[in-house]
């Protein structure tokens, strides 16, 4: 959209642009997103990812789902497959990025001090911190929370959420914002299944299902090693559609962000 | 939480509107935000004058524009309204929806009290504001 010579303007919307106004003031109509500086480095993000064949995949959750043990697990299942690269964000501490990298794969940590979640901004920064030449997966694990994380951009490919079977099987209803958002769900720790007596995995998905959302479900224990290796076909899929878009010179948001583009009427009701 | 995140991208694009039309300052912003933007009108108000304070805008109104959550069902074509955690079809009942109203975070619109024209303004063909 462009808000130089008034394109943006549509039979829709052009009474926000021209309502009457205080005297000696004058309105102009603007409809661009809030967040579009972040949106543009977001954007300028997954050009760095696809002009190097990387598929960059966001990790989001509530903290202590098992986003860090899941990516121990992948990383030395995928080792002689794949060359990944981990970006690791947490108020504070390197905990995480030591973990990942005794697993001997490249980890940059990003300590947010306060802020409740990632932006395109602190993961840019982070990229100039490490070596991407060569790597096929990136990992970008989000601040645990399963709120803020949903509504900012990264420049990822694709949205991961996790719900660990101990956290409760509505929590997609409970903050639809963030499940709606994800590309896959993952139902973690499931070998503790046995005894929780309030989880169903079949519920949580329902729920899932409820916010319009077709994304793959998957039921795994990253400790256990069980339903692991649907994850890990899933993965191996996504970097082979990767691989075919930036062949012929494509990319894709998550899946919900390029819905809006399309589905969007600016116009108020 | 992360209201005071986009309550400041909010001062930097309204002051680049500011800028690019050559105004001294902002009077009113609107705002359009849906349920499943992830944003809570209420909490972003609050945040606003915080990161105001001293701009452009410090004195600005801010307003809101409510966007009801509305889904397209790729089953029956229709479209109707849909609670927020309850995404389905109001007619059919299918999950097999497109949200076309209800997610969006939008700048709509900024009201500006304009400088008086610079002389070398003047020369140029008139600004669609």
């Amino acid at each position: 959209m462009c808000d130089t010579c008034g394109c943006n303007i549509t039979p829709g919307n052009q009474h926000l642009a021209f309502k009457p106004v205080a005297k000696g003031a004058t309105a102009v109509s603007v409809l661009k997103g809030l967040l579009q500086k972040n949106d543009d480095q977001a954007a300028h993000n997954r050009e760095h990812f696809d002009r190097r064949g990387i598929l960059a995949i966001n990790l989001m959750s509530s903290p202590g789902s098992g986003k860090t043990a899941l990516l121990e697990a992948t990383l030395t299942a995928l080792k002689n497959e794949f060359t990944c690269a981990v970006i690791e964000g947490d108020l504070e501490t390197e905990n995480d990025a030591e973990r990942i990298r005794a697993k001997g794969v490249q980890a940059h940590q990003i300590v947010t001090g306060t802020a409740c979640h990632l932006d395109a901004h602190l993961v840019h920064d982070a990229l100039h911190h490490m070596t991407l030449d060569g790597v096929e997966l990136l990992f970008i694990e989000n601040v645990g929370n399963l709120v803020c994380p949903a509504s900012f951009d990264l420049g990822q490919h694709l949205n991961v959420t996790l719900l660990s079977v101990t956290e409760g099987d509505d929590k997609p209803a409970k903050y639809p914002v963030m499940f709606r958002a994800a590309d896959a769900m993952l139902l973690t720790k499931t070998d503790l299944l046995a005894v929780l007596d309030d989880f169903d995995c079949d519920k949580a998905e329902a729920h899932l299902r409820n916010l319009a959302n077709p994304a793959p479900v998957m039921r795994l224990s990253a400790r256990k090693k069980q339903g692991m290796e649907a994850w890990y076909a899933w993965l191996r899929e996504q970097l082979a559609a990767q691989r075919a878009r930036v062949a012929v010179g494509q990319s894709r948001r998550p899946a919900i962000q390029s819905d809006g583009m399309k589905y969007h009427r600016v116009s108020a009701s | 939480m992360h209201e005071l995140a986009v309550a400041q991208a909010l001062v930097e694009q309204v002051d680049a509107v500011i800028d690019q039309h050559h105004a001294s300052s902002a009077t009113s912003i609107r705002v359009r935000i849906g349920p499943l933007a992830g944003v809570v009108p209420e909490l972003l108000a609050t945040a606003f004058p915080l990161a105001a304070v001293g701009s452009r805008m410090e004195y600005a109104e801010l307003e809101f524009t409510h966007a009801p959550i509305q889904v397209h069902c790729q089953t029956c074509g229709a479209e109707t309204e849909a609670a927020m955690n309850r995404l389905l079809c109001g007619a059919c009942g299918d999950w097999h929806t497109q949200v076309i109203s209800g997610d969006e975070l939008l700048l709509e619109s900024v009201e500006l009290v304009m400088d008086p024209p610079h002389p070398s303004h003047l020369a140029l063909p008139p600004q669609n504001v």
